[in-house]
C-alpha cells in the first residue's frame, strides 16, 4: 500500500506491506531511529511517538494507519539547533541514564506539557505510567518534567 | 567531600552534566538494533513449547518454500562443525541448538536467516517441530531426590541432578556455637527467580567478512574483550583467529547483568554470518528475553542466627539450594561457584559461621546471573538482613538498637569477616543513626504503638547492608582464567586534550563524563575537554568489562593510575622546561610551579605541547599512558535504608510512605550520578521485594513471560526515594571510591520485607517470602482475622 506520513513536518511517501508496523515504518523505513522498541506489547512506551499529536505506542499501530496524519518523533523535537525545553530538562535533571526510554519518556512528556502546562507531581506520574525506565527509579524524569514546564514552550 | 578542582576542570565532587546526553537527547544513541548494513540479513528463532522433550524431527520444508527465507539453522548443521554446543562462564556446557532434545521452554531449536525481519518471523511459525514429551522436573529439591529423572543424561556417567556442593567458614565452630547459645531463630526464606528486563532486549548484528576473514559482532555485552577471547577459544577449529575478531558493544540500553553472559542467539548469528558472508542481525523480542534470557536468583535459604538473650549475635548457619535450570551459566569469578554469598554476616561481628549451597539442575533456562549485583550478593544480604529483624522481634528489642549493639565498629576496620573477606573501611552506626535521623525513627515508633493500638496496621523496616564489590584481585578472582584486572590507556593530545580509553562498558552509568572527571581531578585538564571511549575491542584496552559495580573500584583506579602516570612524566617536562630538579616543583590540579617562587609554572596544556615539540634529549617524545589496574582488595559499599509502610486491611495492599536511603560509597566522583544511581537501584529493589517473579507451573510452562505478567515498576508504584550519603573513603582505592551502582538494589528489599513484617509482627506472622503481594498479604490478614 501506498503512503504518505507527515513525520517532523516532511512528508515521507512509501509503498509498505499492511502488516508493517509504524515503529519499523519510522526505524527501518525512514531510517530514523530515536524510536527505540521494547517489548512489542505496548507495555514499555519505549517506542512513543505522537500520531495527530496525541501519544501512541507505534509498536501497535500499523503504518497504514498513520497515512495522511502527523507523526512526531524524537527527532522532531530540536528546533533550528536549539534543543526543546523537554530535552534541556532531562539534560540539567539528569533524567536519563542508559537512554534507551528516553525518546518516548520525552515524547509523552512534551504532550503533557501541551495539555498541562503547569502539572503537579501527581499529574507527571500518572502521564509517564505507561513508560517504563529501568534506570532512573523515576525521581529525575519527574524532575525533568518539571523542569521543562518552567521554560516557555518553543 | 569539597571539590579540589574548579568547576571549569570538572574534578571529582562535582554535578557536572553528561557528555552522553547530547546524543540520547535527539534520539542519536547507536545501540545494536540501531546497526544497519547493506546486505543484511535477519534471524528468528524457533523456540521449544515444551520444558523437556525429544526432538522427534524438524520439518523446514515449508519455511523454506517462503520467498526470502534462505536457509533454516538446526542443531544437525551445526554439529557439523561441533558447535551445537557451547561452554559456559562456570565452565558447565550449554546447548546452542539441540540435536536430541530439549531442557527448558522457550528453547532455542533451530533459527530462519531471511531478507527481512517479518519474513523470518514468517519462516519461524512455518517451522514444523515434532516434540516428545519427557518428564519435567521444575522443583530443585525434586531434583537432588534419589530417583528423580536424570536430565543431563547428554553428560557420561551422571546418575543425578546435583550440579556442586559448596561451603565456606567453620562448620564445628559454628556447630558448637548454636548447641551452646541461649538464643536461636531459624527461617527458610526463598529469593525466586527474576529477570533483570532491561528495556533493551538482547541482540548482535554478525558481519562476517570473506574477503579478509574478519569477524565484526555489534553486540548488546557488558564484556566485549572477554566475549572476544571467549570466541576465539569456542571457534577457533572453524578458522577464527583473535585478532580477526573485533566485538564492539555500541550504546546499551540497560545490562544490570543480563549482558555479560553468551546466549545461543549471538553464537547462531555469528555461525550464519560466517556460512553466508552476509551481516546477520538477531534482536531478541521481549517474550524470549523474559523467557530464554537474564534470569537471576532462585535461591531456596533454610537460615539460622545463634546468640545471646541480651541481643548478642553469636553464630550464623545457611544452607541453601540453588536452582541453575539445565545448566550452570551463572556470571560468577571460577574459583566461586556461588558468587561472593558468603558476605552473609553482613554488617555484624560474628564469632563464628558456616553456609552451604547444593546446586541443582531443573527444566528451567539458565539463571545464575547477578540482578544488578555483585554475584548473589543480593540473597546473602537478604537472608542476613530479615534474619536480624526475626531475631531483634523474638527478643523484644528494637531492630535498630539491635543492629548497634552488633555492627563491626568503626575502629575494628580493616575488618576480617568469618569468612576471610577483609572490609576495607566502614561506619555503619553512623549510616543507620543518619537514616533514623531523617526519617524521624522515634516519633514513627510512637505513632505505630498508637495505630496499632487502633487496629492499624504499619510498619518500620531498616537493612543495614555491607555491600562486596569491585572484583577482583587477581589472586582469586577470574573469569575463565582470565584475571579480573581491568584498564585505561591514556592519551594527551598536543594541545593539552586528552583521549581516555577504557576496559569497560557503559550502560548507563555515565562512563563517559566520569571517567573524564577522573583524569581531570589527577591532571587539572578540562572533563569536557577529555574524551572516552569504550567497548570496541579494536581499540579499547583489554578489560573484564562492566558488571559487580567493578567500573570505578577497578576502571576507574586505572584511569587514576594512568593519569598519575602521566603526570609523572610531565613533572619530568616541566622540570626540564623550568630549568629546575623534579623536587623543585609542587603540583596542583593543571599545573607545575616553582618551590618558593609560584609564577615560575608550567601548566598541563604547555607541558603537553612540550612533550611533542620540545620534550628533554634522551626522553621518550609524547604523552601517554596505559594501567592496567589490580585492585589489590574489594570494596565495601554499605549503607542503611529504612522503610514506612501502611497496609490496606481491605485489600492486602501495601502502601510505601516513606522510604530514605543513606549510602556510603566512599569518595563520590559525580554527586549527580551517584544519586540517580541509587534512585535506579532502589527501584530494582522494590521490583523484586513486591512485584517481580518468575514462576513455572508443574509442566515448566513459564508464568510471567510478558511485561503484562511480569511488573516491572512505573512511576506509580514507585516511592519518591529520599537519599542521603555519609563518606567512608576506601583505604586502598586511589581515589578513595567504593562503587554504587548495585547497592540500592542490594539493600532495599529487605527494608521492604522488614517493614511488611513488622506491620504483623504482633499477629503472629514471622516471615513473608519476596514479592509481597497483595493476594500474600490479603491471605495472611484472612488467616489471622483481621482482614476487613
Amino acid at each position: 500500500m501506498k503512503i504518505s506520513v507527515n513525520v517532523n513536518g516532511t512528508p515521507r511517501e512509501a509503498d509498505v506491506e499492511p502488516r508493517l508496523l509504524l515503529v519499523h515504518f519510522i526505524r527501518e523505513v525512514l531510517n530514523m531511529t530515536g524510536t527505540h522498541i521494547g517489548c512489542d506489547t505496548t507495555s514499555c512506551g519505549a517506542c512513543t511517538v505522537l500520531l495527530d499529536g496525541r501519544p501512541v505506542k507505534s509498536c501497535t499501530v500499523f503504518a497504514v494507519m498513520a497515512n495522511g496524519r502527523d507523526v512526531m518523533t524524537v527527532e522532531g523535537l530540536e528546533k533550528d539547533g536549539k534543543l526543546d525545553r523537554i530535552q534541556d530538562g532531562f539534560h540539567q535533571e539528569h533524567g536519563l541514564q542508559c537512554g534507551f526510554c528516553t525518546p518516548g519518556m520525552m515524547m509523552t512528556g512534551y504532550s503533557l506539557l501541551k495539555n498541562n502546562p503547569s502539572p503537579s507531581e501527581a499529574d507527571i506520574r500518572w502521564a509517564i505510567s505507561g513508560n517504563l525506565c529501568r534506570c532512573t527509579g523515576y525521581v529525575n524524569i519527574v524532575k525533568s518534567i518539571q523542569h521543562a514546564s518552567q521554560k516557555p514552550a518553543q | 567531600m569539597e571539590p579540589r578542582t574548579s568547576p571549569e576542570i570538572g574534578g571529582m565532587g562535582h554535578s557536572m552534566k553528561r557528555k552522553e546526553d547530547a546524543r540520547f537527547l535527539r534520539g542519536q544513541g547507536k545501540y545494536v538494533d540501531d546497526v544497519k548494513l547493506p546486505g543484511m540479513l535477519y534471524l528468528d528463532i524457533v523456540r521449544s513449547p515444551y520444558a523437556h522433550a525429544k526432538i522427534k524431527s524438524i520439518d523446514t520444508s515449508k519455511a523454506m518454500a517462503i520467498p526470502g527465507v534462505l536457509a533454516v539453522v538446526t542443531g544437525e548443521l551445526l554439529k557439523q562443525y561441533n558447535l551445537h554446543w557451547m561452554p559456559t562462564l562456570m565452565s558447565d556446557t550449554q546447548m546452542v541448538l539441540p540435536v536430541e532434545k530439549v531442557m527448558h521452554q522457550g528453547q532455542e531449536v533451530a533459527a530462519v536467516l531471511a531478507t527481512t525481519r517479518y519474513i523470518a518471523a514468517d519462516g519461524v511459525q512455518a517451522v514444523e517441530v515434532e516434540y516428545e514429551p519427557l518428564p519435567v522436573v521444575v522443583d530443585p529439591f525434586k531434583a537432588l531426590e534419589p530417583g528423580a529423572p536424570v536430565l543431563r543424561d547428554d553428560k557420561p556417567g551422571r546418575t543425578d541432578n546435583h550440579i556442586w556442593h559448596w561451603e565456606a567458614g567453620d562448620k564445628a565452630g559454628t556447630e558448637k556455637c548454636f548447641n551452646e547459645a541461649e538464643v536461636t531463630v531459624k527461617q527458610d526464606i526463598y529469593l525466586p527467580r527474576i529477570n533483570v528486563a532491561s528495556i533493551e532486549t538482547c541482540g548482535c548484528v554478525a558481519h562476517f567478512d570473506k574477503t579478509d576473514g574478519k569477524l565484526t559482532v555489534w553486540m548488546t555485552t557488558q564484556a566485549p574483550h572477554a566475549i572476544r577471547t571467549v570466541f576465539a577459544l569456542v571457534a577457533g577449529h572453524v578458522g577464527l583467529s583473535e585478532e580477526k575478531i573485533r566485538i564492539i558493544s555500541p550504546d546499551i540500553g540497560g545490562g544490570f547483568g543480563g549482558k555479560v553472559p553468551v546466549y545461543p542467539g549471538y553464537v547462531i548469528a555469528v555461525a550464519a554470518s560466517v556460512l553466508t558472508g552476509a551481516p546477520v542481525k538477531w534482536i531478541e523480542d521481549r517474550m524470549e528475553n523474559l523467557s530464554a534470557a537474564s534470569f537471576a536468583r532462585d535461591y531456596h535459604i533454610t537460615a539460622e542466627l545463634a546468640g545471646k538473650k541480651d541481643g548478642t549475635l553469636q553464630a550464623l548457619r545457611f544452607k541453601t539450594v540453588a536452582d541453575h535450570g539445565y545448566t550452570d551459566a551463572a556470571a560468577n569469578p571460577s574459583k566461586f561457584p556461588a558468587g561472593l554469598f558468603h558476605i552473609a554476616t553482613g554488617s555484624y561481628d560474628f564469632k563464628s559461621a558456616f553456609i552451604e549451597v547444593d546446586a541443582a539442575y531443573t527444566n528451567k533456562p539458565p539463571g545464575g546471573i547477578a540482578y544488578r549485583c555483585s554475584f548473589r550478593v543480593t540473597e546473602a544480604v537478604h537472608a542476613i538482613e530479615r534474619m536480624v529483624d526475626i531475631f531483634a522481634h523474638e527478643l523484644k528489642m528494637d531492630p535498630a538498637d539491635l543492629r548497634q549493639k552488633n555492627f563491626i565498629k568503626p575502629e575494628a576496620f580493616p575488618y576480617k569477616s568469618p569468612f576471610g573477606f577483609e572490609y576495607d573501611s566502614g561506619n555503619y552506626a553512623g549510616a543507620l543513626d543518619l537514616a533514623k535521623k531523617r526519617i524521624g525513627y522515634d516519633e514513627l515508633r510512637k505513632e505505630q504503638a498508637e495505630k496499632r493500638a487502633r487496629g492499624e496496621l504499619m510498619g518500620i523496616g531498616i537493612s543495614s547492608f555491607t555491600e562486596i564489590v569491585g572484583a577482583g584481585p587477581s589472586k582469586h578472582y577470574d573469569i575463565l582464567g582470565i584475571k579480573m584486572f581491568d584498564s585505561c590507556e591514556l592519551r594527551i593530545h598536543p594541545t593539552g586534550k586528552a583521549i581516555a580509553r577504557f576496559g569497560t562498558k557503559s550502560q548507563g552509568q555515565g562512563h563517559e563524563t566520569t571517567y573524564a572527571q577522573i583524569i581531570a581531578e589527577e591532571l587539572g585538564i578540562p572533563a569536557e575537554h577529555v574524551a572516552v571511549e569504550e567497548g570496541d575491542t579494536d581499540t579499547a584496552p583489554y578489560g573484564l568489562g562492566t558488571y559487580a559495580s567493578r567500573s570505578t573500584p577497578v576502571a576507574g583506579a586505572a584511569g587514576a593510575m594512568a593519569a598519575r602516570k602521566v603526570r609523572d612524566k610531565a613533572r619530568k617536562i616541566a622540570a626540564y622546561l623550568l630549568e629546575v630538579s623534579e623536587e623543585d616543583l609542587d603540583w596542583e590540579p593543571g599545573k607545575f610551579s616553582v618551590k618558593g617562587s609560584p609564577s615560575k609554572s608550567k601548566t598541563i596544556q604547555e607541558i603537553a605541547f612540550a612533550a611533542y615539540t620540545n620534550h628533554p634529549q634522551g626522553m621518550e617524545a609524547g604523552l601517554e599512558a596505559v594501567n592496567y589496574y589490580d585492585p589489590p582488595n574489594l570494596t565495601f559499599p554499605f549503607g542503611s535504608y529504612i522503610c514506612v509502610v501502611d497496609i490496606d486491611k481491605g485489600t492486602g495492599q501495601v502502601k510505601i510512605r516513606r522510604f530514605v536511603a543513606v549510602d556510603d560509597c566512599g569518595n563520590i566522583i559525580n554527586p549527580m550520578i551517584v544519586d540517580g544511581q541509587i534512585h535506579g537501584g532502589l527501584t530494582m529493589g522494590l521490583a523484586p521485594a513486591m512485584y517481580e517473579e518468575i514462576n513455572y507451573d508443574a509442566d515448566g510452562n513459564i508464568q510471567g513471560g510478558s511485561l503484562m505478567d511480569y511488573l516491572v515498576p512505573t512511576s506509580m508504584e514507585t516511592p519518591a526515594w529520599e537519599t542521603d550519603k555519609t563518606c567512608t573513603p576506601s583505604p586502598h582505592h586511589p581515589l578513595g571510591a567504593k562503587g554504587v551502582g548495585e547497592s540500592a538494589t542490594v539493600g532495599a528489599p529487605a527494608a521492604i520485607a522488614n517493614a511488611v513484617v513488622d506491620a504483623m509482627w504482633h499477629l503472629g506472622v514471622r516471615h513473608i517470602d519476596i514479592p509481597i503481594t497483595p493476594p500474600k498479604v490479603w491471605k495472611i490478614l484472612m488467616e489471622k482475622g483481621v482482614a476487613e
